[in-house]
């Protein structure tokens, strides 16, 4: 039997394009610095450390061990977990296995990246087979351009009703003070600026980010009395599928999103996502994301992600505000991305999270998206389940 | 290589010097090169328990966990399942070289394959292409094929 596990501290850096002032421990020192003091713990009450970024990025292997003046994991068990975009769920789920599995009472994730250090689109095209698909494929912008296309046609959605969720996200970032861009757009703005890859325009998409997150996962009867207010962990749910493209089946969707939610509700108890959840910290690394993907989440129906954007359900006030951060449209450091979305998520769990804060937040959702069309999902409550 | 030393305040350290590796092809994946430079076309792979056929051939079905070994000969032909016309500049990890642009990378369904092949289409007028439209794959020439993708230059729409 799996022990409680609760979220009871989180940091981050403030993210910015380029960090040349920090080498990436360095980086990762500030935001396990900030986790710590915001749970009053010293390093030495942590028992175990998961870190992870994306393995080409930096292109200096075995962060496990080069980053321990940062990561504080001297003489303790460190491990390295790395999953392409969902590599910072992929670190929070870890966590939680190392305290739920009741080896451990105190474990920090990590995840962390300098994007600055190489080109992001020839590093991600690393990640796809050197003999069949690397000579065509183009890093993420087209497999996602792809998708787009693919379900304007079938809906009928624009480009207009994608600028939307641009907009939103980047309207809420004004109220995060560790958001990367912090200018806010129109729909007009969004629609002018370059396409990199029909439908998909330079303000459709996330940007490049120099940035670390650190969290602070704690067991049942240790968590209570480090944080008056625990974010309690309600559900993990991780869905892989295919390494190779060619294998992933466009006209059914995101299935592994779809896999992972019904999976997650499940185990959390949700029966109507929109109702039920009180902020979600989405992984929308692009636009068109935030209508397909809220349908696979189930917050509305198929077909109907542009009308639920539309009426204003996700922003600051609505129904179920997506990312009150601002998002990975808004930041994008991709070894931490995902685990912003969890950190995030904890904090308007424990009241904590300030100017953008959602008001009596008990549930919240936080997904990884990365890989190849892979999935992860956390939900978190105020409640010990 | 940095040519001139910018001595800002905080410096960074440049590497640009090629790292090579040398990649197993495998036995099913050597045969799709060998049959495209025999007959210029493709072949494929049978799983014995779902009955898909991949291609390029590969010896294992990711679902059903099993071994296939069931070839199967395709034409040269297929169908564009998606595909994105790709603008913006990048490095390409395979040649050290920025990638030429524009350039159409798509999902094509071989004809009598189950899994979509990936590859390039010789056209970039956004209005030229559309999901659906059949395609032929135009090969190198023999004598030119050294066992690789680029052995099919690109896939040229029929219609």
């Amino acid at each position: 039997m799996a022990r409680r596990v609760a979220i009871v501290g989180t940091g981050q850096t403030d993210h910015r394009s380029h960090r040349p002032d920090v080498n990436g421990r360095e980086m990762i020192y500030e935001a396990v610095k900030r986790a710590l003091d915001d749970c009053e713990l010293s390093i030495h009450d942590i028992d175990a450390v998961v870190i992870g970024n994306m393995d080409h990025f930096e292109s200096i292997n075995y962060v496990d061990t080069w980053s321990v003046e940062g990561s504080g994991a001297v003489m303790k068990p460190i491990m390295k977990v790395t999953t392409g975009g969902t590599t910072g769920t992929s670190v929070a789920i870890a966590a939680y296995y190392h305290v739920a599995s009741g080896l451990f009472d105190r474990v920090l994730a990590i995840g962390w990246e300098k994007n600055s250090e190489s080109d992001t689109t020839a590093a991600i095209i690393t990640c796809s087979d050197p003999i069949w698909d690397r000579f065509s494929y183009s890093g993420a912008i087209p497999s996602l351009a792809t998708e787009a296309s693919a379900y304007m046609k079938q809906y009928g959605a624009t480009q207009e009703d994608a600028a939307r969720v641009a907009v939103r996200d980047r309207t809420h970032a004004l109220n995060n003070p560790h958001a990367h861009l912090r200018r806010p757009i129109t729909v007009e703005d969004v629609m002018a600026s370059p396409m990199l890859a029909y439908p998909i325009k330079l303000l459709d998409v996330c940007p490049r980010t120099d940035g670390a997150a650190a969290v602070v996962f704690a067991a049942d009867g240790v968590a209570q009395k480090i944080a008056p207010k625990p974010a309690w962990i309600r559900a993990c749910a991780v869905r892989h599928t295919y390494t190779w493209f060619g294998d992933v089946d466009y006209n059914a969707g995101l299935v592994s999103l779809q896999g992972a939610s019904r999976e997650a509700y499940q185990q959390a108890g949700i029966r109507n996502p929109a109702e039920d959840i009180d902020v979600a910290e989405l992984y929308l690394p692009y636009s068109y994301a935030g209508l397909k993907w809220i349908e696979e989440l189930g917050f509305c129906g198929p077909g109907e992600g542009p009308g639920f954007i539309q009426d204003g359900h996700t922003d600051m006030g609505g129904k179920i505000p997506v990312n009150p951060s601002g998002g990975v449209i808004s930041t994008n450091c991709i070894g931490a991305t995902a685990l912003l979305r969890v950190a995030e998520a904890a904090g308007q769990v424990m009241g904590k999270a300030s100017q953008r804060q959602v008001p009596d937040v008990e549930v919240a959702l936080a997904t990884g998206f990365g890989g190849c069309f892979w999935s992860d999902m956390v939900i978190l409550g105020t409640v010990r389940p | 290589m940095t040519t001139e030393r910018d001595y800002g305040q905080l410096l960074t350290l440049t590497f640009s010097t090629p790292m090579p590796y040398e990649w197993s092809i495998g036995k099913y994946g050597s045969l799709f090169f060998h049959e495209i430079r025999a007959h210029q076309r493709f072949i494929g792979i049978r799983c014995p328990q779902c009955g898909k056929v991949y291609v390029p051939p590969r010896r294992l079905c990711a679902p059903c966990f099993m071994e296939l070994d069931e070839l199967v000969i395709l034409a040269n032909l297929g169908t564009i399942m998606a595909f994105s016309v790709v603008n913006y500049p990048f490095p390409d990890p395979a040649t050290g070289e920025q990638r030429p642009i524009p350039y159409t990378y798509g999902y094509i369904k071989i004809e009598g394959s189950d899994n979509i092949f990936s590859h390039i289409i010789n056209e970039t007028n956004v209005e030229r292409i559309a999901v659906g439209m059949k395609v032929a794959a135009v090969f190198r020439d023999r004598e030119e094929m050294q066992g690789n993708i680029q052995d099919i230059k690109y896939f040229e729409i029929m219609e």
